[in-house]
């Protein structure tokens, strides 16, 4: 149990770090859902079956959602790929 | 006379004109140059004083990140270790919610019994900045857009019609997450859940339905008066429910609401309605800002 956990936050602080790190929008917007996802697992290992669901329910969902829209509204979906190629 | 004259003049202006026009392309073009010279000699230079500036921003927020990440570290050395029983939080408060909570608020989930009978008035203050937050972006955001919208109502296209894959997705899923927020909400009391993450889900189901089938459809389902009454009559029976409990428990006077058998759907006093309640203002406020910002009305 202590080695899945250790995994698991090294896997939140690597896509806490990606997120960052990433200059396709995006794939940080999917980056930072599957944190939420990791961060799932992680309060159901805390045994805070609540808390899990509210985040699946919001972190995961929701505020997601809401980024997507955003990146629909300033039209980066589409033109993610010839950005991302730009910037590097 | 005239008119031979007239005609030389023609001719030598017009053999002239080329000659000139080229002249002058080059007289411009070797002033474009030098403009261009010019323009890369001061870009240079400005490259470097920007270069200088950059790489002291660089260094600059490199040592701010460093001090903060140490100022962090230094606090957290000081946290007591994880789940130890002497810890600060592991105290009398906590001790009474686990071992009387049952008797007292009687909902076999002791979570719904913290956040819903004991520390109620915090979650009535949470509905309640949901409902503001979602108030502000309504303020914001639907007088912005129907200016827009009276000046473009004629250029306005028809909505394009959802993805058949999306299309049909939903329809599977839609009835599937709405049942599943509405026992997450309804057995909020007896297993894990409640009604701010069943109402989320519910509003996330709703949420995919628009998308998949267009807010005009959505629209004969939920408007903004359905909005508006479902958060007011939510909020309010919230309100005055617990008031009243507040005001039997202050004065020790008899309350007709009753615990139940713990474990029994219809148990635990107001924590079901309560979680009802807010699980309406939540799929509401999620909802609402969904449609806010994507089109500028619920």
């Amino acid at each position: 149990m202590e080695m899945v956990m250790t995994l698991l936050l090294i896997i939140v602080l690597l896509n806490a770090i990606m997120v960052v790190r990433t200059k396709h929008l995006l794939a940080a917007c999917i980056i930072f859902m599957a944190q939420s996802l990791v961060m799932v697992l992680i309060w159901i290992l805390l045994q805070s079956p609540d808390l899990a669901i509210t985040e699946a329910a919001v972190g995961a969902g929701v505020s997601s959602l809401l980024f997507f829209l955003a990146l629909k509204k300033i039209q980066a979906i589409d033109q993610g790929k010839e950005n991302s190629a730009h910037e590097k | 006379m005239k008119n031979d004259l007239d005609r030389d003049l023609s001719l030598s202006l017009e053999e002239s004109s080329p000659q000139a026009s080229r002249l002058d392309a080059a007289h411009l073009h070797a002033h474009d140059t030098r403009i261009h010279r010019q323009d890369r000699a001061f870009s240079t230079r400005e490259n470097q004083a920007h270069a200088l500036s950059l790489g002291g921003y660089r260094a600059l927020s490199v040592l701010v990140a460093v001090g903060v990440i140490l100022v962090l570290l230094w606090g957290v050395m000081d946290l007591p270790a994880f789940g130890r029983d002497t810890n600060p939080v592991e105290n009398e408060v906590a001790e009474r919610y686990l071992a009387q909570g049952l008797q007292e608020g009687g909902a076999t989930n002791l979570v719904a019994n913290m956040i819903l009978d004991y520390r109620a008035f915090d979650t009535l203050g949470e509905s309640n900045v949901l409902f503001t937050a979602a108030t502000a972006v309504l303020l914001l955001l639907r007088g912005l857009q129907t200016r827009e919208a009276d000046r473009s109502l004629a250029a306005a296209a028809p909505e394009a019609p959802a993805d058949p894959i999306l299309r049909a997705g939903a329809r599977a899923l839609c009835p599937v997450i709405l049942l599943y927020g509405l026992y997450i909400i309804l057995n909020g009391h007896l297993g894990p859940g409640g009604g701010f993450s069943g109402g989320a889900v519910m509003g996330a189901a709703l949420i995919l339905y628009r998308e998949a089938y267009g807010s005009e459809k959505m629209g004969h389902l939920f408007s903004f008066r359905t909005y508006r009454a479902i958060s007011f009559f939510a909020l309010a029976f919230y309100a005055l429910s617990k008031a009243y409990s507040f005001f039997t428990g202050a004065n020790h006077l008899p309350s007709i609401i009753s615990t139940g058998t713990p474990g029994a759907i219809l148990s635990a006093g107001l924590i079901l309605p309560l979680n009802i309640a807010v699980g309406f203002v939540v799929c509401c406020t999620m909802y609402g800002f969904f449609a806010l910002f994507e089109k500028g009305e619920i």
